[in-house]
């Protein structure tokens, strides 16, 4: 940590001396002397992390264990996680094998009609889930989906389409096809030179698509409040706002609340730190390209 | 399945006899890839079909209708559009959406930009910085919604206790009772949740401006203030009109939010579009009516992406 590259020395070495600034760049000289850009920035992060302090500080080994029994009147917040976790999973396994063969199509087995195709998928993205939600609904009911978990992540799967195909097809058109084109001279099916081949270094697209898919379906309200009406199958977000709800006004037990959106918001934090890298790329390419 | 992903292609692929290359043998594998092509993105293209176009067209098709949970139907072509025209709470529910929303973007935009600014050096500190700055917008909005509800309630509210102890605010007050304090929790929730995305593109646009026009205004003498406003702030323009799409299309389809700190309250003047909607569809199981309001905010959203493309084409070519 205290090597050469130490911020602080780095920066006073900047304010010290503005105009030969070498190291960090001829980025815009910066307008703020170094003790203010330190004061602020912690300021900053306080008031960022003070909300998930107050939701960590509620969370008690009491708290836990009333959670992981029923309420009165049958809620419970464990199976409201295996059903978040049953409707991430059906979500992100679906929205990853679906968008990671439509992307290789698109960037590597151009058909005919592949770009209209392409820029339809595109264009659902401009439309949000909440807009068609009422015969989406309906739909799920003649597919003898409705109340169904499955049908949720089913649902979240197809909203997150788009924008996995995009970076899928991104991910793969890196790649030089002349490499799967050698593997197919040497005898590889071209299936066997997308499993074998393209898809190995086409793998950070993947985890990124993974992330964004798992992050949205995971921290889903409104599909799962209105497409659930089983309370045996609400998910997580939909069951803490019941146990706001049973509480009524004044007698919220705001504790238990905030331990159970601790146990929402802490794999996700997880997540993050773990594979930053890769959640901020895929961020960044669905939106910038 | 990961597992065979996984493993480093083999140095030499198990040789099979090979196809006599040449003659028709490529035309063939050109036709074979292409049929691959069009199974690969089948799934993806079923899949929008069955859960987006065919939803999609039946929306248009019941907001013509009169169509109850139970019950038949009745085709009454344009009346629901008629009502929703002359439907006080929805037009109430579509200002406060706007209003809400020409509150949100501008703070949005000008509070991505600075922490962007601030961030930019991109010394450890600063990515430091960036990634707590970031680290609530993996929280769900529906979490850092009952986050917050929590933080400002009466008494009990850490938020209203500490800055009651400081002598800032009434600790005993109901915040979410009042329309201002409740609209500005909100507001306050929301850019806490997902400034940091901003952020992040503001940055990528930031970074993506070559360091030699900065050199180059160095040279010329310009001011730090004068490089902002001359460099920075005009190569960043498709930045920021992506950054305020964003920010107006999250805006203007806001519901959990208000589903879970007001719930519409106080007397419903924090109901949102897609919250009306709801009410119209699940609570009031009016289906036609609510299908009609959801077209109009899709036609409201699909003027907003317009304006992306006709924001962004016209500083491509300034």
């Amino acid at each position: 940590m205290t090597t050469s590259t130490h911020p602080d020395a780095l920066a006073t070495r900047r304010d010290a001396s503005p105009a030969p600034d070498g190291a960090t760049g001829g980025k815009a000289a910066g307008l703020m002397p170094v003790a203010a850009w330190w004061i602020v920035g912690v300021c900053l992060a306080v008031l960022f992390l003070y909300p998930i302090y107050v939701m960590a500080s509620q969370i008690t080994w009491d708290n836990i264990v009333q959670l992981s029994t029923e309420t009165s009147s049958g809620l419970s917040i464990i199976q409201g996680m295996k059903n978040s976790a049953i409707v991430a999973f059906v979500a992100t396994g679906t929205t990853v094998v679906v968008a990671t063969l439509a992307g290789y199509a698109f960037a590597k087995l151009p058909f005919k009609g592949s770009n209209v195709a392409f820029f339809a998928i595109l264009v659902t993205f401009m439309i949000p889930f909440q807009a068609i939600i009422t015969p989406l609904y309906l739909t799920l009911n003649d597919i003898g989906l409705s109340n169904n978990l499955v049908g949720v992540g089913l649902v979240l799967a197809t909203f997150n389409l788009p924008l996995g195909t995009f970076l899928m097809r991104n991910s793969f058109a890196a790649v030089p096809s002349a490499l799967s084109e050698a593997a197919e001279i040497d005898g590889a099916s071209p299936i066997g030179a997308m499993w074998r081949v393209m898809l190995p270094i086409a793998i950070p697209g993947v985890i990124s698509t993974t992330l964004l898919t798992f992050f949205s379906a995971w921290n889903d309200f409104f599909a799962a409040l209105i497409l659930i009406t089983d309370q045996a199958k609400y998910t997580l977000p939909v069951s803490i706002s019941i146990l706001q709800a049973e509480g009524g006004g004044f007698s919220v037990d705001f504790g238990l609340m905030q331990t159970g959106v601790a146990i929402t918001v802490i794999p996700c934090i997880i997540l993050y730190l773990v594979l930053q890298k890769y959640y901020v790329a895929g961020l960044l390419g669905g939106a910038l390209k | 399945m990961t597992t065979t992903a996984m493993t480093p292609p083999p140095a030499d692929a198990t040789k099979r006899p090979r196809k006599t290359r040449g003659g028709r043998a490529p035309l063939n594998s050109q036709k074979r890839r292409a049929r691959l092509g069009f199974l690969f993105a089948l799934p993806a293209m079923v899949m929008l079909a069955l859960f987006f176009i065919w939803p999609l067209l039946q929306t248009i098709f019941m907001s013509l209708h009169d169509w109850p949970l139970l019950g038949d139907h009745e085709f009454i072509g344009l009346q629901n559009y008629v009502d929703a025209f002359n439907d006080d709470q929805f037009l109430s529910a579509a200002g406060f959406t706007f209003f809400y929303t020409a509150v949100m973007t501008p703070i949005l935009l000008i509070l991505a930009f600075l922490l962007a600014y601030f961030v930019r050096r991109g010394t450890r500190s600063a990515r430091v910085f960036q990634s707590i700055y970031f680290l609530p917008v993996v929280i769900g909005l529906a979490a850092g919604s009952f986050i917050w509800l929590y933080m400002w309630q009466s008494d009990i509210g850490p938020t209203t206790q500490l800055l009651g102890s400081w002598g800032l605010v009434d600790p005993h007050a109901n915040y979410f009772a009042d329309f201002w304090s409740a609209f500005w929790i909100v507001v306050a929730m929301v850019t806490w949740k997902v400034v940091g995305l901003q952020m992040l593109l503001v940055l990528a646009g930031m970074q993506a401006i070559p360091d030699d026009i900065y050199e180059a205004a160095r040279m010329d003498g310009a001011s730090g203030w004068r490089t902002f406003w001359s460099i920075t702030v005009p190569l960043l323009r498709p930045t920021l009109a992506l950054v305020m799409v964003f920010s107006v299309a999250g805006s203007l389809l806001a519901f959990d939010q208000f589903y879970i700190m007001t719930t519409g309250g106080p007397a419903g003047s924090t109901l949102t579009a897609v919250y009306q909607i709801y009410r119209t569809s699940f609570v009031q199981f009016d289906l036609g009516y609510g299908a009609a309001l959801s077209i109009l905010l899709m036609i409201v959203l699909a003027a907003v992406s317009a304006g992306q493309m006709l924001l962004l084409r016209n500083s491509d070519h300034s």
